[in-house]
């Protein structure tokens, strides 16, 4: 599945994006018009499964912004997805490094965010 | 050759009502009175940026302030890292002979000049804007990331983590400029509230007013004859998701770089002033630099090996963990600290042999690495 009309969390679509490069095998998380590795101006764009694991974890205890104070306590990860990128993402409180989890979307601040449950 | 010939810092804390430039003016006019130099000595000016005072020309704006017309000037950015950055430049502007005798200096009142939620603010968009910050972590959540990761891969503690910050306030309590001066334990800080876990308010640096300087010369201006032997920087990633590994981060492949420059062995060094943003900045670096095994730091803390009576002395006015954080400013207390003890002034925290420094700082999320060695010369 490749198409650079795809929307993602970023855009308001319930979905987590990732590109590749046809040319160099390379594969990257945050979206560009170009390979960061190789230069490629054709990089294709890819919905991914939403499996991943956990690479690290945080709960934050005082929020970023005064938006995000009626979340508090909130997790903040790094999730390793099945596709072999790494990204930033809202969690389950409870999950350890090394749990399997899967992507959800959920309300947080104006927008909906990627909310990872263990599978 | 270069010479750091000059040093100059204020207390850190709160100065109320005074501004960026009122700080930045304070450092700069110490560090000249401590080279023995007058205005009309400056040919270079190499400044920060402040969070307070945002500006498209700072270096320029705080020449016409300060008083001097080099022929060499403009700010640089690059976080954490921009004090050790400033001086790598100045070190090889001298090199290159496009001037002579260069004034770096930073400064920002940083806490009193904003709101907290707006320091916050400011500094979490060190994150990507488009799939980091409008998931809400702040500054400390991202070190956290990195804590969580570091303790997984090598049993790091947080209690471990603790002993990073009762040593530098070991340290801070024995220097009158230091932000914070009261006696902490180990307790003390597992005790304190947690901001984003494992991280607690006390493994967390404080946001300070304060400003700091240097004069880098091609010869030395006085009797301070500290030479910095060579640099080198490392820039493996901006964001934290975009990080290969969180335990090289790219203080080795800078440390490496300074030391081909420097022809020293890091094995050698004498005294050590590390970045310390949080106590797991302080851990991972030290580790990653070699100064420990991975895993073995906080045992090495525990042994007085980096007091001020230990085998390595490292960051011996508190750090930014206790001497305090103020911006590009923040980590050239560090490098003031490192002068002080090379020239042997450094009192009551005066360390036997300080002939031999490494200095490493970074900027973002161990983002931005520089690198540098210094010796004493006779």
């Amino acid at each position: 599945m490749s198409d650079t009309q795809l929307k993602g969390w970023t855009d308001g679509a319930d979905a987590i994006l990732y590109q590749s490069c046809a040319a160099c095998r390379h594969l990257w998380y945050f979206r560009r018009g170009f390979c960061p590795s190789c230069g490629d101006a054709s990089p294709q764009t890819h919905k991914a499964s939403g499996k991943g694991v956990v690479y690290a974890a945080t709960i934050l205890r005082r929020a970023a912004t005064p938006e995000a104070k009626a979340h508090v306590p909130y997790a903040i990860l790094l999730v390793d997805m099945a596709e072999g990128f790494r990204m930033m993402a809202h969690g389950d409180n409870n999950l350890r490094l090394g749990d399997h989890v899967v992507a959800e979307f959920r309300p947080f601040t104006s927008l909906r965010t990627p909310y990872f449950v263990k599978t | 050759m270069s010479f750091i010939s000059g040093v100059g810092l204020t207390a850190f804390g709160k100065h109320e009502g005074r501004s960026t430039l009122d700080l930045m003016s304070e450092a700069a006019e110490s560090a000249l009175t401590d080279a023995g130099l007058k205005r009309r000595d400056i040919d270079g000016l190499l400044t920060g940026y402040s969070t307070t005072m945002p500006h498209l020309m700072l270096a320029t704006v705080f020449a016409e302030h300060f008083g001097v017309q080099p022929s060499y000037a403009h700010a640089i950015q690059v976080g954490g890292a921009t004090g050790l950055a400033m001086v790598m430049l100045a070190h090889e502007l001298v090199e290159a002979g496009v001037a002579k005798t260069i004034l770096v200096v930073a400064g920002e009142n940083r806490l009193t000049g904003q709101a907290r939620d707006s320091a916050m603010s400011t500094l979490a968009q060190v994150g990507h804007p488009d799939y980091e910050v409008p998931l809400g972590p702040t500054i400390p959540a991202y070190y956290g990331l990195l804590a969580s990761r570091y303790m997984h891969d090598y049993g790091l503690t947080q209690k471990d983590m603790a002993e990073f910050a009762v040593l530098m306030r070991n340290h801070a309590m024995l220097h009158p400029g230091a932000q914070f001066r009261d006696p902490i334990t180990v307790a003390d800080v597992m005790a304190s509230r947690e901001i984003s876990s494992p991280l607690k308010l006390l493994d967390c640096c404080p946001v300070s007013d304060g400003g700091a300087a240097f004069i880098i010369s091609r010869e030395p201006t006085g009797d301070h004859h500290v030479r910095i032997m060579g640099c080198g920087q490392a820039h493996l990633h901006q964001h934290v998701t975009a990080a290969r590994s969180l335990s090289d981060v790219g203080a080795a492949v800078a440390l490496s770089r300074a030391q081909a420059k420097a022809g020293v062995d890091p094995r050698s060094i004498k005294y050590a002033g590390i970045y310390d943003s949080f106590t797991i900045t302080l851990a991972i670096l030290i580790e990653e630099l070699g100064l420990a095994k991975r895993g073995e730091a906080a045992a090495r803390v525990r042994n007085g090996d980096f007091g001020i009576g230990g085998a390595l002395p490292i960051n011996t006015h508190g750090g930014l963990l206790s001497y305090g954080h103020c911006g590009c400013g923040g980590a050239m207390a560090h490098l003031v600290e490192t002068q002080l003890q090379m020239t042997g002034r450094a009192g009551p925290r005066q360390v036997r042999d300080a002939s031999l420094a490494l200095l490493h700082g970074d900027g973002g999320v161990m983002s931005s690495h520089v690198s540098m060695f210094l010796e004493r010369v006779r």
